[in-house]
């Protein structure tokens, strides 16, 4: 009696069992979803650069040894609740008192030991090879620096300086041309994180990191600031652009320009001057020089602005100028007080920053 | 003789009542004080969630302005810390220990008065910022870096005015509390014990709280002395935080975190002690493993001390160092699977009694075993890599701080609320309690995980559309509402009962420890006389004189 209801309580128990690990694997699937149609532009488990594809590895290898424990655990919660739970019927008596078994308790520490050294030396191998990994010629070195709340990017092999949109060219893995990005901060703390490249690194100030992706597909991958830096961390985004090699060194060449110099807007760039812009922003080719807010040389080169949290159009070009806080309340930059002509000659200047 | 008229218990004022209170350095009431100012912050807290969780439940929202979400979050964190999670264990630990080891007070009865007050103060002192934080700076009230206060933020020149120095005189005072009630704690274990209570026969409770009292000692010390750097650094010119000057933020980091992991064992352990006591009890069996336990309980301690840099993977370490603490993270899940399979242990073959501290306690089981694989995760550190300081993160260790540290806190004032009030709590009512929070807590804790796991980082006032974070925010916003209800449902019980409640007996449970020996709640004394013990389960020797324990120990 005793022994056949057992047996088929562990049936039932395994079919739940089965239909947990299935449930726990369908959702993962369902998260790992296939770029057809992304459930997440900013999905970790959408990888596409081998740091981001060998933190993939490891997490789903960790999550089925979970999985397994769990499963375990949770198999005995259920069946201790469930089979030793007092009946109506039953009388007063205690139960045998049992004290502890030295067998039994060794076992569930010797286990979990083997699991610990099996985890951690898959561990520790994921991040030599991603923390210690080489850098082959063809390398692109980008110096990122977060401001609050603002990225700014240094290309020191191509001597120019750009912000808030990050622009690097594709790797093949055969003949990978990976980016190192050496990380700065001008104030606080930050953290770089574009899930589907790579893990996050901080920038810190005063204690220089590095980090480095090798794209393998073009396209617009997001991100954004994963430490907390003060009033606007949350719309401090990332826009990491992966391009053809072609292409990634039009733009560089472009970027290498100074600023183009058109009478018909003299207005507003004498304005820039005049109301002291230029303290805080460089536009190359001008005397405005300020490195406090991002450079501004090709602006209209870029998607987006206030680090990618508003589309780059002339209606809210005009909207900031007019009051950053609209978009951004607790940016940075001052509410500029100009007239309404002062901010269509400032606008019409900006516009003509290709 | 006229003497023979004295009576025992003379008829007071209200301000008699009141003075009492304040002048007291009886343990239970020093208990009851912390358990009721918690409960007081614990309300506070929630609420602030609650507007967090509005302002969360949909993109681009505006509900809350940036600055305002940023002093909620920093405050939610700070209060839940230090003034909910931490006064609630030093009161049901001042409380229980001095009766579980047969004493009648603790060691330092007025050490333990100054110790709630001066926690007390602190709490007091970090919400006085919101009425005098912003001095003449127009810089804005309450502190608004995060729980954790990374410097530079803390600086003068990115926190102008006194919301930061609130915040670090608070934690301040606070912690001397912490100190305080950790001395006693230690020397009343050690040195309060009733005759035969040795070492190996002490409640796992005592024990539990010995470990955590140690704990308590060795980290609150770093943060105090990191508060008085920033101090100085404010206020002196002092350069420890200031990069400019050769200065190191990433100092801070370690200040802060070689307190703030092993705080997150001051905080687990005292309820791993709740769970050893209750399982037990309605399981109907004697601890499984009752060495173990100890030992399992005592090096997590001292492991706990050598895991804080697992919440630096992202600042820039070198292999071996992240390696280094990959390894000593992991180690600690060792000994909590012992306890773990312990408490299973005891279950099993017991005739189990759902009682609501029961089903609280199976609660905490089940989520403490999804929290700790969580954890796990996390102490991979290339998956921290892309889990660190994301959503992910933030549902897991609310899952650990709700679903296990507040569960069994549940249990416990099921427990012991009889103890010390003398009437039961409803168990309908606690019943409802119970169904609704785990409703509420799965909503909002178990969803969470998935925003992070799409990107989505903590601390940000709002997010934008088109991230698939939407659907999942909204769920755990609907979440909370359902532990707030269950919490009202909690606090209308506790007051009801406390009135009309059920008269409780010495023993209501028919439990086996020396607190359930005095009546209840306990005379001044707790004892009339001292206890003499020959067992872990005193109670049981007397209730089964044909089998008793100290046969088999």
């Amino acid at each position: 009696m005793q022994s056949k209801s057992l047996k088929s309580w562990w049936r039932r128990a395994s079919q739940v069992a089965v239909s947990i690990l299935c449930a726990a694997s369908t959702a993962s699937a369902a998260l790992a979803a296939s770029n057809d149609k992304p459930i997440s532009p900013t999905n970790i488990f959408a990888p596409d650069s081998t740091p981001a594809h060998s933190i993939f590895r490891l997490s789903l290898f960790t999550l089925e040894i979970e999985g397994v424990i769990f499963v375990v655990v949770f198999s005995l919660l259920a069946y201790a609740v469930i089979k030793f739970r007092r009946r109506k019927h039953e009388d007063d008596s205690e139960p045998p008192q049992v004290y502890g078994s030295n067998q039994m308790e060794l076992a569930w520490t010797v286990l979990p030991v083997l699991i610990v050294v099996v985890l951690f030396l898959s561990t520790a191998q994921v991040i030599h090879r991603v923390q210690d990994a080489r850098r082959p010629a063809g390398t692109i070195e980008v110096t990122a620096v977060a401001h609050q709340f603002w990225w700014e990017y240094r290309y020191p092999q191509y001597d120019f300086v750009t912000s808030n949109e990050l622009h690097v060219p594709v790797s093949d893995p055969g003949n990978p041309t990976p980016t190192y990005l050496g990380l700065l901060s001008a104030d606080v703390d930050h953290s770089f994180w574009v899930p589907r490249l790579a893990g996050k690194t901080d920038l810190i100030p005063n204690h220089p990191n590095t980090m480095w992706i090798d794209p393998q597909e073009t396209g617009l991958y997001l991100g954004q600031c994963s430490q907390y830096c003060g009033t606007q961390h949350a719309k401090m985004l990332l826009r990491v652009y992966v391009q053809s090699r072609d292409d990634f060194d039009r733009w560089v060449r472009q970027q290498q320009q100074p600023a183009v110099s058109d009478p018909s807007v003299a207005a507003g760039s004498a304005l820039f001057i005049t109301k002291a812009c230029f303290a805080c922003h460089t536009i190359r080719g001008t005397p405005a020089a300020g490195h406090v807010g991002p450079d501004l040389t090709h602006l209209m080169s870029r998607d987006t602005f206030a680090s990618g949290a508003v589309p780059n159009t002339p209606e809210n070009l005009r909207s900031w100028v007019h009051n950053p806080n609209t978009f951004k309340p607790g940016s940075l930059m001052p509410v500029p007080n100009l007239t309404e002509t002062e901010q269509d000659q400032i606008i019409a200047y900006l516009l003509t920053l290709r | 003789m006229a003497s023979e008229s004295i009576p025992l218990a003379i008829h007071k004022g209200p301000l008699a009542v009141v003075y009492e209170w304040l002048a007291t350095v009886d343990h239970k009431k020093i208990g009851l004080m912390y358990i009721v100012y918690a409960l007081l912050f614990l309300v506070v807290m929630g609420i602030e969630a609650m507007l967090m969780r509005v302002q969360l439940a949909h993109a681009n929202a505006t509900f809350l302005s940036p600055q305002v979400f940023n002093r909620l979050f920093t405050m939610h964190g700070t209060t839940g810390v230090f003034f909910v999670a931490m006064p609630i264990l030093f009161g049901f630990g001042n409380y229980l220990v001095p009766l579980m080891i047969g004493a009648r007070d603790m060691a330092f009865p007025r050490l333990n008065a100054f110790s709630f007050w001066m926690t007390a103060f602190g709490g007091l002192l970090l919400y006085a910022s919101f009425f005098a934080g912003d001095g003449f700076s127009q810089a804005g009230i309450a502190p608004d870096v995060g729980w954790f206060a990374y410097a530079p933020l803390t600086s003068t020149a990115f926190s102008p005015g006194h919301s930061t120095d609130y915040w670090t005189l608070s934690l301040l005072v606070a912690g001397v509390g912490s100190i305080g009630g950790a001395v006693n704690f230690v020397a009343t274990i050690l040195c309060m014990r009733c005759p035969g209570m040795t070492l190996s026969r002490m409640p796992l409770l005592a024990w539990m709280n010995l470990v955590m009292g140690g704990l308590v000692l060795v980290t609150i010390s770093p943060l105090t002395a990191a508060q008085f750097m920033l101090m100085a650094d404010r206020y002196l010119s002092g350069h420890f935080f200031d990069t400019a000057a050769g200065g190191s933020v990433v100092m801070w980091m370690h200040f802060f975190w070689i307190f703030g992991h092993p705080e997150v064992y001051v905080l687990i352990i005292p309820c791993f002690a709740f769970i050893s006591e209750i399982i037990p009890v309605f399981s109907r069996k004697a601890m499984f493993g009752y060495p173990a336990m100890v030992a399992a309980t005592v090096s997590i301690g001292f492991v706990s001390l050598g895991v804080w840099a697992h919440h630096m993977f992202t600042v820039g370490m070198p292999s071996y160092g992240n390696a280094f603490f990959v390894l000593t993270t992991m180690v600690v899940a060792v000994p909590t699977g012992i306890k773990i399979f312990n408490w299973l242990a005891t279950m099993w073959g017991g005739k189990i009694r759902f009682a609501t501290p029961m089903l609280f306690g199976v609660g905490f089981l089940f989520q403490f075993l999804i929290g700790g694989l969580t954890g796990i995760m996390l102490a991979t550190a290339p998956f921290d890599w892309q889990l660190g300081n994301s959503y992910f993160v933030v549902a897991h260790f609310h899952y650990i701080i709700v679903g296990g540290i507040l569960f069994s806190i549940f249990a416990a004032f099921y427990y012991w609320y009889p103890k010390m009030t003398g009437r039961m709590l409803n168990e309908t009512l606690g019943k409802w309690h119970f169904w609704i929070f785990v409703i509420g807590f799965h909503l909002t804790f178990d969803f969470m995980h998935i925003p992070g796991l799409l990107g989505m980082p903590r601390r940000v006032y709002t997010y934008e559309a088109g991230r698939g974070w939407e659907t999942w925010n909204m769920i755990s916003s609907i979440g909370a509402v359902f532990q707030a209800v269950a919490i009202l449902l909690f606090v209308y019980n506790m007051i009801v009962s406390y009135f009309k409640g059920a008269p409780a007996g010495n023993d209501p449970w028919d439990a086996w420890t020396l607190e359930w020996s005095t009546s209840s709640p306990p005379p001044v004394y707790n004892f009339a006389a001292v206890p003499v013990v020959q067992s872990r389960r005193p109670l049981w020797d007397i209730k089964h004189p044909e089998d008793p324990d100290w046969k088999y120990e």
